[in-house]
Parts: C-alpha cells; sequence; structure tokens
C-alpha cells in the first residue's frame, strides 16, 4: 500500500467512500544514565554477568529500604525542562503492585498522581524540512524490573542486573498522525536526551523502549468510527517502531473493514512485535481490569523541589539539538541535512562551533566534520569530538583548503594524522607527507606543456569544440594533477589549461 | 548475677568483676533450664556469643577501650536481620532464610560490645498481640504459663523476664513492644518514628513500625536507646541528627522533671478492666506525692485508633509482604504447574492465618474504587490523631494511660476472635499513628499476681523527658524488683 505523508488518507471500497485518520501516542521508557541504580547504590553494567550488578535493596531482600537518588531526579528535570514540562513542588513515590518473577518486590517504585514533569512538548522534525508540536502530558520517575530469561529447559531464570535501574517514563498525547512522526520523535527524542547527557540512550543496549497507542478515525460514508485503541509492548529499535505502527495502520483499517469492530470501554488490546515477520501479534485481548494499588510508598520521603534546586538544574539546560539544527540552516545555510548530522550529538556541534570560532569557514568546517571526523569518528566508534584534534587545528585546515594550500583529499589525509597526533598541526602535516598542493604558476605551467605535448588527440578533442570537449578537457586536468602526485592547485592547473588551450 | 541489670553487668565486666564469658556461660544454662517451659528463642547462637564475650573480655583486659554495652548478653526479636544466622520472622515462609547483611540496630549493639545470644519468638511477621501466631514454636508467659507473654515481641518480653537475657529489642507496630513489656512486667519503649534506623528490621506496617528495647529498668532502656538511636542513611525515614540529636539519655535520668505536668483521658481509660484502672489510679497518686500536677484532656479522635490502624498497617503489610513468593528466596511449593501456582501455593503453605487475613484486609482496602473509602480516610484519621495530640500536649509534659485493658489473657482464649485480639491494642495503637514515643513500666499486679503496665506517652523527640518522667516512678517502687516464680 502506497505511503502518503499526510495525516489523512482514502481508500477506495468497493462499497464505499472511506478516509481515515491515524492517531498515535507513545509511551518512552528512557534509562538514566545515572551512576547507580535509582534506590540502591549497584552501579549498572552492559553484559555484566549474571545477577552480579544486585545489592539486597535491588533484590528486594526483607528488611532493605530504599535511598532515593538524587542524580536521577536531577536528570528527570533536565528532561522535563527541556520538555517544556511544569517540573512539581512537591512530588512523593508509589508502589505499583503486581506480581511478575522479573520484579522481586513484587511492586515497583514509581510515581502515581504526582508525577515530577507534566504538561510540556516537543517540537519533532517533519521530513517537509518543517517541525511539529506534539504534546508531553508527564514524565515520571520509577525503577525498572529485571530480565525473564526463557532459554533452559523446564524452567526460567531471572537476571536482576537490571532491577531497580532508574528510568523515565514519557507519555505524550495521541498527537502522532503517520509511522513516520512517530519515528521522527523517538529519534528526535534520544538526540534531546543524549545533548542534554542524562542517558545514553544506546538502542543496542536497551537504553529506550516504546510503546505506542495505535487507532484510526475511520470515516465511511460520512460518519466516524473509532477503532479499538491498540498497544504494542516493549518496542527497542526506530526500525520496529515505525514498522509496527504502520502495520498496525493497515491491519486495523482491514480489521475495521471486515469486522466493523469499534472503540469500546475494555476492549483496547495488547499486541507485540513479531520482528522476523514483521507483523504484530495479539498479546492480551482486552485490557484486563488491572488494579496496581497504588498508594504512597512509605520507606521514601517526599521530594520537594526548591526554587533554589530548579534554578541550578536549569542552568544545565542548552540549546536544545532541532533549535540548534534550525538555526545553522537559518544562520550559516547549512543544507538541513549537514546541519542535522553536525547536530545530532551536543560535543559534535559543540565542536563544529568551536572550529567556526576560530576563524574556519563554516560550510569548509562543516564538510571536513560530517565527512572527514565523522568518519575517522566511526570508525573508532567514538565521536567527533573524542577524536582529540584541537579545534584550532581542524579551523586552521579549513582555511587551507579554502585557501588552496592543500586539496579536499589531501584534507583527508591529514585529519586522519591529526587523530594520531593531536599536537601536530594540519601545516606541518601537510609539509611533512607532501601534501601541499603546487600553485606556483611557472612550475605547473611547464607540466601543462608537457602534458598538452603528451596528449595530442585530446587536445584536438578540446579545441574542435566537439561532444568530446569537456571530456577530454577533464581528462588533460586529470594528467596534470597526476603528475605532480596530486599536489597540483587544481584551480590554478586549470586557469593556465584554459589560457593555453583557447 | 540474676539480680543484675544489664548496666549493673556492664559495670562489673568493664570493671573487671565479672567476665562476659562467665555472664554469658551462665545465661545459657539458664536457657538450658528454662526454655523447654517458657520456649523463648527461635534460635541462639552459642558459639558465636562465646567468641564475642572472649573478644570483649580480652579487649578489657589488655586496657582496650570498650562500647556502652560491653560484654551484655542481650537478645534480639527475630524480624531484624543478621548475617551470622537465620532470620525466620516466625514464619515457615522464611523458615531457612539467611540474611547477607545485618539490620543497622544488630551493626549498633556489635559496635557497642553486646553479645548477641539468640533470636526471639514473636507473632508471624510482628502480626499479633500473644505471640501465638509464630508460625514457629510456641512461648509463654513467665509470671503464669497457662498465659501468653503478649505480642508481638512476646518472646523478647518473657526473655527479659525471665532472665534468658539481660536486655532485649523489640519491634512495636502498633504496641508490640510495650504490651508484651506490660504482660511480662518488664520495661518496654518505642522510641519516635525515625529515632531508629528500620533498615534490617523486615517490614509489617513501614510507616508504624519502630524498633525499641526491652529491660529490667528504666536506665538499662536508657542504656539501649544510647546504642541504637541516630540517623542512618540507609533509612529515608530515620531522622537526621540535626533535627533530633541523640543525646546521653542516662546521663540526666535520675534528675526529676520540675513542675510535672501529667495528663490523663478519663473517657478512654474506663474501657479498662478494674483492677487496671485501680493500678492506673495509684501510679497516679505516686506522681502527685512527687509533686506533679495532674490535668484531665479531650482526645476526640482516639476512639478510631484501632480502625485506622488496621487499614493503614494491613495495607502497607499486604504490599510488604508480597515480595515473599516462593521465586527469590524462602519457601517454595513442591512441583508447581506455571509461575502463578508458585506464588499462590508457596503463600498458601506458608503464610499462618492471621497473616493471610490481614494481607487479604491490606489489599482489599487498597483496591480501586475502595482506597478513598478506607486507606485516605484512615490518614485523615491519622492526622486529626496526630492533632489530638499536639494540642494535649501543649498543655502537658505527658499523657499517661493504661497499656492494655487486661493483664495477660490465657492461651487460646482469644485466638478465634481476631476482633477481640485487636481490642486489646486500644491504648498503644495510637501512639504509633502520631510517631510519638511511648513507654510501659511495671505499675502493680492484678488478684491473679498478672503484671500490669503504666504507659507514659511523650512528644516526638522527648525521649530523654519521657525516661525520666518513668525513672521518677520507678525510683518510688518496687514492681520492677519483682521476680516471676518460674525457678526450676
Amino acid at each position: 500500500m502506497a505511503q502518503k505523508k499526510t495525516g489523512n488518507r482514502s481508500v477506495n471500497s468497493k462499497m464505499s467512500d472511506i478516509r481515515y485518520k491515524v492517531l498515535v501516542g507513545l509511551e518512552i521508557h528512557v534509562h538514566l544514565s545515572t551512576q547507580t541504580k535509582m534506590f540502591c547504590g549497584c552501579e549498572l553494567e552492559y553484559g555484566a554477568e549474571g545477577n552480579s550488578r544486585v545489592c539486597p535493596v535491588c533484590l528486594g531482600m526483607p528488611g532493605s529500604l530504599p535511598v532515593m537518588n538524587k542524580q536521577a531526579v536531577e536528570h528527570a528535570i533536565l528532561a522535563g525542562l527541556a520538555l517544556n514540562c511544569e517540573i512539581a513542588e512537591f512530588t512523593k513515590w508509589d508502589r505499583k503492585s503486581y506480581y511478575y518473577p522479573d520484579l522481586p518486590k513484587n511492586y515497583q517504585i514509581s510515581q502515581y498522581d504526582l508525577p515530577l514533569c507534566i504538561n510540556g512538548s516537543i517540537e519533532i522534525p517533519l521530513e517537509d524540512g518543517g517541525t511539529k508540536k506534539i504534546r508531553i502530558i508527564r514524565a515520571h520517575l520509577e525503577e525498572d524490573a529485571g530480565k525473564n530469561l526463557h532459554t533452559a529447559g523446564n524452567f526460567s531464570q531471572i537476571d536482576l542486573n537490571r532491577a531497580g535501574a532508574s528510568l523515565l517514563e514519557i507519555v505524550t498525547e495521541p498527537d502522532m498522525n503517520t509511522a513516520a512522526e512517530v519515528r521522527s520523535l523517538a529519534v528526535e527524542l534520544q538526540r534531546m536526551v543524549r545533548y542534554l547527557g542524562v542517558s545514553h540512550a544506546d538502542m543496542q543496549k536497551g537504553h529506550m523502549r516504546f510503546e505506542p497507542n495505535i487507532n484510526l478515525i475511520v470515516t465511511k460514508d460520512g460518519t466516524e468510527y473509532k477503532t479499538p485503541i491498540v498497544e504494542v509492548k516493549n518496542l527497542n529499535s526506530f526500525r520496529a517502531l515505525e514498522r509496527s505502527v504502520d502495520f498496525e495502520i493497515h491491519r486495523q483499517l482491514d480489521e475495521f473493514l471486515e469486522t466493523g469492530q469499534v472503540l469500546e470501554m475494555g476492549n483496547k488490546s495488547t499486541r507485540g512485535w513479531d520482528d522476523a515477520n514483521q507483523v504484530t501479534f495479539l498479546q492480551r485481548e482486552k485490557e484486563e481490569a488491572h488494579d496496581y494499588r497504588y498508594f504512597p510508598d512509605p520507606d521514601l520521603v517526599p521530594v520537594k523541589v526548591t526554587k533554589e534546586w530548579l534554578e541550578s538544574i536549569k542552568a544545565r539546560l542548552c540549546e536544545l539539538p532541532l533549535k540548534r539544527q534550525k538555526r545553522y540552516v537559518s544562520e550559516y545555510g547549512l543544507d538541513d541535512y549537514d546541519a542535522g548530522v553536525l547536530t545530532a550529538e551536543h560535543s559534535t556541534a559543540e565542536y563544529f562551533e568551536d572550529v567556526v570560532a576560530k576563524g574556519a569557514y563554516f560550510k569548509r568546517a562543516c564538510n571536513i566534520i560530517t565527512q572527514d571526523l565523522l568518519k575517522l569518528a566511526n570508525e573508532r566508534g567514538s565521536s567527533v569530538a573524542d577524536l582529540g584534534i584541537p579545534a584550532i587545528h581542524t579551523a586552521e585546515l579549513c582555511k587551507m583548503v579554502e585557501e588552496g594550500i592543500v586539496s579536499a583529499t589531501a584534507a583527508a589525509k591529514i585529519t586522519t594524522i591529526m587523530s594520531e597526533s593531536p599536537d601536530k598541526s594540519p601545516q606541518a602535516i601537510a609539509e611533512e607527507h607532501n601534501l601541499i598542493q603546487k600553485s606556483d604558476a611557472g612550475e605547473l605551467e611547464q607540466i601543462v606543456d608537457q602534458v598538452l605535448a603528451e596528449n595530442p588527440t585530446a587536445v584536438k578533442d578540446v579545441t574542435s569544440g566537439g561532444k568530446k570537449s569537456k571530456k577530454a578537457r577533464g581528462f588533460l586536468l586529470g594528467q596534470v594533477i597526476q603528475k605532480t602526485r596530486g599536489q597540483a592547485n587544481p584551480k590554478v592547473a586549470s586557469e593556465i589549461l584554459t589560457k593555453k588551450l583557447c | 548475677m540474676e539480680e543484675l541489670s544489664a548496666k549493673e553487668l556492664r559495670d562489673k565486666i568493664v570493671a573487671g568483676r565479672i567476665s562476659s564469658v562467665e555472664a554469658t556461660k551462665a545465661v545459657f544454662e539458664r536457657i538450658e533450664k528454662l526454655e523447654p517451659t517458657i520456649g523463648v528463642y527461635i534460635s541462639t547462637f552459642e558459639k558465636h556469643a562465646l567468641a564475642k564475650a572472649r573478644e570483649v573480655d580480652e579487649k578489657i583486659a589488655g586496657g582496650e577501650s570498650v562500647g556502652q554495652l560491653a560484654g551484655v548478653p542481650v537478645a534480639i526479636k527475630d524480624v531484624m536481620c543478621i548475617n551470622f544466622g537465620a532470620t525466620t520472622c516466625a514464619s515457615k515462609i522464611l523458615e531457612n532464610f539467611r540474611a547477607p547483611y545485618n539490620a543497622t540496630v544488630v551493626e549498633k549493639l556489635l559496635l557497642a560490645d553486646a553479645v548477641i545470644i539468640g533470636k526471639t519468638n514473636m507473632d508471624e511477621f510482628a502480626m499479633g498481640s500473644s505471640t501465638e501466631n509464630s508460625g514457629l514454636k510456641r512461648t509463654v508467659n513467665p509470671w503464669d504459663t497457662n498465659r501468653v507473654p503478649g505480642g508481638s515481641s512476646g518472646g523478647s518480653a518473657a526473655a527479659v523476664a525471665g532472665w534468658l537475657c539481660f536486655a532485649a529489642l523489640g519491634s512495636d507496630t502498633g504496641g508490640s513492644i510495650r504490651q508484651p513489656a506490660s504482660f511480662c512486667s518488664v520495661v518496654g519503649l518505642k522510641p519516635t518514628y525515625g529515632r531508629v534506623s528500620r533498615f534490617g528490621l523486615v517490614a509489617y506496617g513501614s510507616s508504624l513500625d519502630q524498633i525499641g528495647p526491652i529491660t529490667h529498668t528504666v536506665a538499662d532502656t536508657a542504656l539501649m536507646l544510647n546504642v541504637i538511636a541516630g540517623h542512618d542513611p540507609a533509612d529515608s525515614t530515620s531522622v537526621e541528627e540535626k533535627t533530633a540529636p541523640v543525646g546521653d539519655f542516662l546521663e540526666r535520668l535520675d534528675e526529676p522533671i520540675e513542675k510535672l505536668k501529667i495528663a490523663i483521658v478519663p473517657q478512654f481509660n474506663a474501657g479498662a478492666d478494674q483492677q487496671v484502672q485501680k493500678a492506673l489510679s495509684e501510679a497516679i497518686e505516686v506522681y502527685k506525692k512527687l509533686g506533679a500536677e495532674i490535668i484531665e484532656v479531650e482526645m476526640p479522635h482516639l476512639d478510631y485508633a484501632i480502625a485506622a490502624y488496621y487499614i493503614i498497617a494491613t495495607a502497607e503489610a499486604s504490599s510488604n509482604l508480597a515480595r515473599y513468593d516462593g521465586v527469590h528466596y524462602g519457601h517454595r511449593t513442591q512441583n508447581p504447574g506455571d509461575y502463578i501456582e508458585v506464588y499462590s501455593k508457596s503463600r498458601a503453605e506458608a503464610f499462618g492465618k492471621e497473616v493471610k487475613r490481614r494481607i487479604m484486609l491490606g489489599t482489599y482496602v487498597l483496591s480501586s474504587g475502595y482506597y478513598d473509602a478506607y486507606y485516605l480516610k484512615a490518614l485523615k484519621v491519622r492526622n486529626l490523631i496526630r492533632g489530638d495530640f499536639t494540642k494535649a500536649f501543649e498543655k502537658c509534659n505527658c499523657i499517661v494511660m493504661p497499656v492494655s485493658p487486661t493483664t495477660a489473657f490465657k492461651i487460646g482464649e482469644k485466638v478465634d476472635d481476631p476482633l477481640k485480639m485487636y481490642l486489646s491494642d486500644i491504648y498503644t495503637i495510637s501512639a504509633n499513628l502520631a510517631g510519638i514515643p511511648g513507654i510501659s513500666i511495671p505499675c502493680g499486679f492484678d488478684d491473679s499476681e498478672l503484671p500490669i503496665g503504666l504507659q507514659i506517652l511523650a512528644p516526638a523527640f522527648d525521649e530523654d523527658k519521657l525516661l525520666r518522667i518513668a525513672r521518677m516512678f520507678e525510683k518510688e517502687t518496687d514492681w520492677h524488683k519483682r521476680r516471676p516464680a518460674i525457678e526450676v
């Protein structure tokens, strides 16, 4: 089925004219990058041996007591501020009761009626370059559960390393109307929390989990019908998120056309995502009347967010990625894609601005960073900033390219060497490795003459001005550059060539 | 040696006149003799205790400084975690549970050089008023072996009364220290909520639970409180030192309170047995003789304390006890069909009747649709009761009342009537709801020679004054010197 980018779509049915609108709200669990877990001193380590990052508190042993992690609250407040939320002055911890083997206490410490952050919004980029505001209902803190493993024969195993990790649960209004918008929100949120330094948001490590709530408003013969809401559980990649939403849209439409089933009290269902077959599958038919028996956790004291505390956290708020991306477009005239690449990570954007501040032309800086430096960083699995190349050296390199001292190709070689020897200036590297372009007209003229003499056919092709003229000219310039082992300044060489061939 | 209080023993050990090993051995001899009759200990640690005693003796012999409880054999209720033995909470579900850590109070006792000799019996998960709800053993009252020792810290109270230890720790959620102390004619203190760390105390009603001493004398209680009180970063509800500094509760213990003003709540006391009321009146006379002014106060909301308590405590309990599910530790059913059966069968098999009853009650009051009518309303009542105390304490230094409406009742007498059992907590529960400290001290005997306790309640963090007021009475009377005729 063809995808349209608008929220309203129509299909042709044999019987009638049908249009539909998609509504998607998202619940996102973000692992906060706190030193220790939400209520104990255990440090998280991805891939650590099963049940090796645990203590009496996160194991929920008798007599153990939780102690609130202040850093987690600060991370959550910072994220809340970035999401334009109101931050509660007074908040508390509640117990959410349900029995499951990966939940050691059989209750989860969470926040029920007084979440830390409420009534916010996030701008997400759209494919057409515009943006859209998605409302945030709430964002609250809670502890994560462990993992049930069903790998061994007749029994299951439980790994509680993750149990008690600090989680921020963000809930949006159903403001998204396409799978692409859902994906865009997820990606934007990832970029945002990384910017703020509150989460590593590493999808591979399960730092972000998504649960979209999807239904359609179908208009059939002038009457509106709402399809039953489906919640898809536990999606941990952008791809799975986007595809499951897309699948659900089509599945729900087909189901509606077939059965006419509409939204009623209690007919919300839960589905899982089968990644191998790229389909959702039914998990729970009817939303069981879950009674979590929330009540305030008597082991913890309420949290008061004082003005001073809030202000000190506000001071850590930085320019957010989307805003920065748009500024790069308007201020520097970069294209939206490049601006997006530069602002994907906070440190990269900071590095870019530092290089520009040190005198580099921003388009050149953009090219060198998004092409050469980012390639190096990706190869090493680090960030651009972590390559260790002083911004002043990158700025100098930009200027050298701009002034024709080195070629863009040479610049790529120089960046590699700079990352290996961060103390060396690009000038020194260029000299040491013979990468300075030949711009001396006299010297280049001799080489051009030599090339022209060696390639009479090409010269003829150029001067005759026929179809082959352009190609032959390019060939001759290439020969010049080859003879100088890449050191000829193509601009200067081209000028000489033009002069000689006229 | 059996005549010595914990403090006297400590002084003699420090002076080198008795060794801790001698004292510890004497206690274990007595345990061997009396334990079959009284049934106090769920577990004892003779080897461990003697090793600690020897260590303390060596320290003293070597001129090293020692802690405030140097060499004193103490017992702890089996609801506090230790890393050198089992912690059962007198429940089959934790019968073989060994914690990998010590409760903060246990750490503090060891740091004070106490010799921990064993863990005492109790009502399962501290739910009960007679210790009859223990899933593991029966404890009787040393004053009359046909009667209950009170509960839930019945083992600790009986151990002190029967001299099977020199001092003990109990825990008090609705009277579980004070009521057995009164039934056994010993001193029992429930400190202010937040005064003593709850880390390692297996939770029953977290907002009500508090650990406290059960001892022979007020001075011993002060000594024990010196050791266990104080802020603990591992317990968020324990109070910061700057809010409630822990001084030396022994320092001014013998100084009477000048211009002491004592309040009574006449309408409330009328529900107690005649003989209990008589003992209370006589106790008030003692204070009058000491120059105290007695005033009457009204506390209109105390009548609702039991109702509020059995909602709040059971609500918290239903959640606190959810973790005993057979999955991670403790009793697990044989051959469960699926994981739901691991839960349902393990819990059905190992929890006792009263625990199940309270879990069901608590689950019910927290259920959606009932929360506001029960739990939320109970919290409001709790606030009103707190308000009653605040108002009353504006006019007086302390309030006195009975600990229990009756003296120790017969074993089996109330087992089948939970409501009757609940009503026996009427005088003790409000202190837990209000978070204030309360003490029970011996103040007489009824016609059957069964002990009666006097309860004194004071404002939050006013333990210093509370202990001095108790001490004033103790100095004037001999009740605390009487001994049960349990000797074999």
